[in-house]
């Protein structure tokens, strides 16, 4: 009997009518609402057996411990893991969201090779053997010609042993153009290497740190593991712990900390100097330190009082002095103070000498590896396999210079430069890009300046994704290889999000592969096969996961038991061995390399008589910015003071945007040297007069009609500034204009 | 159930959320979103249009830049006791949809005795209730991910926050098995609670003086549920509604927004 809503309402009436008078359980209503709505046109979820799969998430940096529940084989829900060390039974809105992604429809289910234009989305599905032949043919092709070092690869994460495969691919076959995806780790990894000596990774004791002066950064808006932040955050209000954030818009962390320091954009850096000169000035440092340990003191601290006096600071940063005054006393009178730098959710690198500049404020109050202070945290390097030969082409391809131009004289400390790809693709000085490998990453969207990275991208004349959904990477692509996704596969994640100890989870299966793909690692493994000679040698491995098992040895046990390793005994070092520089000191600067903490101000792009505010991005739970785009639940959460309709809204103050005849609500043109886009106005109290934000995370172009389509990529309309430094991209904004539209 | 529980005191299920720990990453909304088979369109962006059970509210100070503030109100369905029982959505509803449980304190809502009059929605103070114009749709596998364990809405039919009422069910369930009359506070917590990465949420038994929520607002039981707690509210306190949602703030404005206050009128907490 096919029942047709209008029968359906008569009968739900008269049941209601007869239940309403008897006292039948609940248990029995739910029951007999689930019968009754058993039409054609609702689903009725299948019943099976309740379990929970352990994993953890992969889908930003963080490491999230995950428990899914199971009915039957069907993965129902994603909720945080209880008593794991990173997020202790809490998840953010996109760790919720995964199962749309596993299931969703922006998923690539098969190998894919494009028949159509480049972008236009025409695909033709191939067996995996056809698509890895391509591949080996192609790249054989290039090596033949002595092409190899015209090879370039681009990963998402820098550490485990799915970027170590790609890299040792990309070694054997003889090209070292293996870029990975930036963030503001490597200019702390910078910033530890040139002061500290050491290769480690920046780690902060939040949870024990009684005084916290945030430079910008996200805490609760996705900075470091998000939800360790978000546990943090709480215990800092349970404990009393003063948080003060310093930043020009009242951010989520803003509104929460206990003071908000409003300060005009990208002068952070001159208020840490200022107030590395107030503890000076007033000998509020931590003396045993400054005096024993480090080097180059003396010098610094005069070139600090000389320079950054607070009434200087002040009209740079708009900061009144006594603020700056009081709060560099507070923060060295506090028991163990901590300053953070990383602006919004750290995925930006920002500035060296800025990042060094507030790693000083550190240092002069001595909490340099100590408990509530920063620790250098030595990165997990299991995935250093036996050094395989190198046939000659291989040779010949790895001594050429990069094309990003990391690690040359320029850029003696960088091991990786994705934003100076496009222009150096582009512009093939030394020699073209003729192929471009893409794997856990989504560069074209999210690289700044992302146009020009499209059309980079564009020009390379052969494109292979590895991505496990149709982003905008993918949609430029010439063949798709699909990964897994995180939920259908093994995978290590060292943890590298500001953790105080090294720590390494695993990412395990949960369900079967929906579809026909293969991990990432496997991937790769037969590739090498396929090409043979001395690139199948480098990996005798029979697949990925006897792959995984053998690299991490007697973690692999802890590993596939707990899913998680942590290195318990790990003990930062102290100050007479913790540093491992020429000095054997922590150094204030460095003058052979002309490194010095201090405040370089950004030459923004545009002239200010054109553009005459300053546009700023801003990073919000609600919304991912990484590789992964936000999926149906985490749109739908999204609030309407930030996607209305197909528009992003622009937070302006109500003061700026009566003088430009802005209504509230209305639609607007935000233009920049980079680009223009249609966006709503949004008359919002929390932002500096003359300054303009929009959040990043939308105007994705790929994907679904749940994605895609909404808003604008802050991306296109910022371009990377290069910071002499270190070669990273140091740009906080540009300069832009609003119109009526 | 109800029958083996019948000798036992009744419970209040209630909330206490923390606004000073709440960040406003709406992690509670999607936990919700997942739990309940709340269905999504292409466009969310309007609000009013919504089915999101849980919602996170943006409030600011109103003050000028830098005086601004700001603070995020995540609203449940309040599941509100009035006097006796006597719920405002309960009151209005003709087909008997909507119920309210004198054993648990909540507040039900019958999907298929709903014939979609919304007055329900019309009497509730707090925006709780949503309606489905539209019949849900999960594109490609995204059906596989519906949660058994709560019947999925059709179009024209009204929904709203059930508190988990299923987790209670299971719950109650695995306790009965176990010969046990009694379930233990964290054998039954919301999908929210339970997400929420602040730690913002507790929930519980607001008649049990062992659980949380009892010793985070003090109720006073002979006034209503009025929190003795200073720096605990109620949104619309003083309508009678006598919800069992309760928030916690430091911050004087954040009290004085939940409720009218006039001008100079004093709030619990005394004001700082
Ligand atoms: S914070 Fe990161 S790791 Fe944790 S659930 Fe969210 S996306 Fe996953
Ligand atoms: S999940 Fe917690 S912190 Fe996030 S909005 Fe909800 S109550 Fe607030
Ligand atoms: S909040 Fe609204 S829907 Fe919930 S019980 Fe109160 S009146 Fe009813």
């Amino acid at each position: 009997m096919k029942i047709d809503r209008r029968s359906f309402l008569a009968l739900a009436v008269g049941g209601a009518a007869g239940t309403a008078l008897t006292p039948l359980p609940w248990k029995l209503t739910d029951d007999s609402s689930i019968w009754s709505q058993n039409w054609p046109w609702t689903p009725v979820p299948e019943k099976g057996e309740n379990s929970y799969a352990f994993t953890s998430c992969t889908l930003c940096p963080g490491g999230c411990g995950l428990m899914v529940r199971m009915v039957g084989e069907r993965a129902v829900k994603i909720e945080g893991l209880e008593g794991h060390p990173v997020n202790d039974g809490g998840v953010c809105v996109l760790g919720l969201s995964g199962l749309q992604l596993l299931y969703g429809s922006t998923r690539v289910k098969t190998p894919l090779k494009r028949v159509g234009k480049r972008g236009q989305g025409h695909w033709k599905k191939i067996s995996w053997e056809a698509a890895l032949a391509e591949v080996a043919e192609k790249l054989g092709q290039l090596r033949d010609d002595n092409q190899s070092h015209t090879v370039a690869c681009i990963t998402g994460s820098k550490h485990g042993t799915i970027p170590a495969l790609f890299k040792r691919f990309m070694t054997v076959y003889g090209s070292p153009n293996v870029m990975t995806t930036p963030s503001v780790g490597d200019t702390l990894e910078m910033a530890l290497q040139v002061m500290h000596g050491v290769e480690a990774q920046a780690g902060y004791d939040v949870e024990n740190a009684d005084y916290i002066l945030s430079f910008g950064s996200g805490l609760i808006e996705g900075w470091g593991a998000p939800v360790r932040m978000f546990r943090a955050n709480s215990a800092w209000r349970e404990n009393g712990t003063k948080v003060v954030q310093v930043e020009p818009r009242l951010s989520n962390t803003a509104a929460k900390s206990d003071q908000w320091i409003p300060i005009n954009p990208g002068t952070e850096a001159a208020l840490a100097m200022g107030i590395a000169h107030v503890m000076m000035k007033e000998s509020l440092v931590n003396n045993d330190f400054v005096e024993s340990y480090t080097e180059g003191y003396t010098g610094w601290k005069k070139m600090v009082l000389d320079e950054y006096a607070p009434e200087k600071v002040a009209s740079i940063t708009g900061i009144d002095k006594m603020v700056i005054v009081k709060v560099a006393r507070e923060f060295a009178g506090a028991g163990k103070p901590l300053a953070l730098c990383g602006r919004g959710n750290g995925e930006t690198p920002g500035s060296l000498a800025e990042a060094m500049a507030v790693h000083t404020v550190n240092a002069l109050v001595g909490n340099i590896n100590q408990e509530g202070g920063v620790v250098a945290v030595p990165i997990p390097e299991y995935a250093a396999w036996p050094e395989t030969g190198l046939d000659n082409t291989a040779q010949i391809g790895m001594a050429k210079d990069r094309v990003d131009g990391a690690g040359s004289d320029a850029f003696p400390l960088a091991a990786s430069l994705l934003n100076r790809f496009a222009a150096g693709a582009m512009s093939a000085k030394d020699y073209p890009v003729n192929a471009l490998l893409v794997s856990g990453t989504n560069p074209v969207y999210s690289t700044p300046g992302a146009n020009d990275f499209k059309k980079a991208v564009e020009k390379i004349p052969f494109v292979v994704s590895f991505s496990s959904y149709m982003d905008e990477t993918a949609m430029q692509a010439d063949l798709i290889l699909p990964n897994h996704v995180y939920l259908e596969r093994y995978e290590d994640i060292p943890v590298m999000a500001g953790l105080q100890k090294p720590m390494v989870e695993l990412t395990q299966p949960v369900v079967f592969p929906m579809h026909d793909t293969k991990n990432a690692g496997d991937a790769i493994i037969e590739l090498s096969n396929a090409m043979g000679g001395s690139i199948g040698d480098a990996f005798p491995w029979e697949s990925y996961e006897a792959c995984l098992e053998e690299t991490l040895g007697d973690k692999w046990d802890v590993l596939s038991e707990d899913g998680l390793w942590e290195d318990e005994a790990f003990q930062p070092a102290g100050w007479g061995e913790a540093f491992a520089t020429a000095s054997g000191k922590f150094e204030f600067m460095n003058p052979d390399m002309d490194l010095m903490p201090s405040y370089v101000p950004l030459n923004l792009e545009g002239n200010a008589s054109t553009f005459p505010l300053l546009l700023m991005p801003f990073d919000s739970m609600r919304l991912a910015s990484g590789f992964i785009s936000d999926p149906p639940f985490v749109i739908k959460a999204v609030e309407d003071t930030i996607l209305k309709g197909k528009d992003a809204c622009v937070e302006v103050n109500p003061a700026t945007a009566k003088s430009l005849g802005l209504a509230d609500g209305k639609p607007a043109t935000l233009s920049t040297p980079k680009g223009e886009a249609r966006v709503r106005i949004y008359h919002y109290h929390g932002i500096m007069p003359g300054v303009v934000a929009i959040p990043r995370g939308l105007g994705h172009s790929a994907d679904d009609k749940y994605m895609a389509g909404k808003g604008v990529n802050f991306n296109e309309l910022i371009g990377p500034v290069e910071d002499r430094a270190s070669g990273l991209d140091m740009a906080w904004g540009v300069r832009a204009k609003l119109a009526k539209a | 159930m109800k029958e083996a529980q019948g000798h036992n005191k009744n419970k209040k299920f209630g909330m206490v959320i923390d606004l000073d720990k709440c960040t406003g990453c709406g992690a509670c909304m999607v936990a919700c979103m997942a739990e309940n088979n709340v269905p999504f369109r292409e466009d969310e962006s309007d609000k009013q249009l919504g089915t999101a059970w849980m919602r996170v509210y943006k409030m600011t100070n109103g003050k000028p830049f830098p005086e601004t503030e700001v603070c995020y109100i995540p609203r449940p369905c309040m599941h509100c006791e009035g006097h006796g029982g006597h719920s405002p959505c309960v009151s209005v509803c003709p087909a008997t949809a909507t119920d309210y449980d004198n054993h648990t304190g909540i507040v039900s809502q019958i999907y298929t005795r709903c014939f979609g009059c919304r007055y329900c929605m019309a009497a509730c103070p707090y925006h709780a209730r949503v309606f489905n114009w539209w019949d849900p749709v999960w594109p490609a596998d995204m059906e596989k991910m519906l949660n058994p364990d709560v019947s999925v809405r059709m179009r024209g039919v009204v929904e709203k926050c059930s508190f988990c009422y299923h987790r209670y069910q299971r719950a109650m369930e695995k306790a009965y098995y176990e010969e046990r009359q009694e379930i233990e506070e964290d054998e039954y917590q919301t999908s929210c609670t339970q997400a929420c990465p602040a730690g913002a949420i507790a929930f519980g038994d607001l008649n049990n003086p062992d659980h949380a929520v009892h010793q985070l607002v003090k109720p006073d039981n002979r006034h209503g549920g009025r929190p003795k707690n200073p720096h605990a509210f109620r949104l619309l306190e003083r309508l009678g509604t006598n919800p069992k949602v309760y928030y916690l703030s430091s911050r004087e404005w954040v009290i004085r927004a939940g409720d009218n206050y006039v001008k100079n009128e004093k709030t619990g907490a005394g004001g700082h």
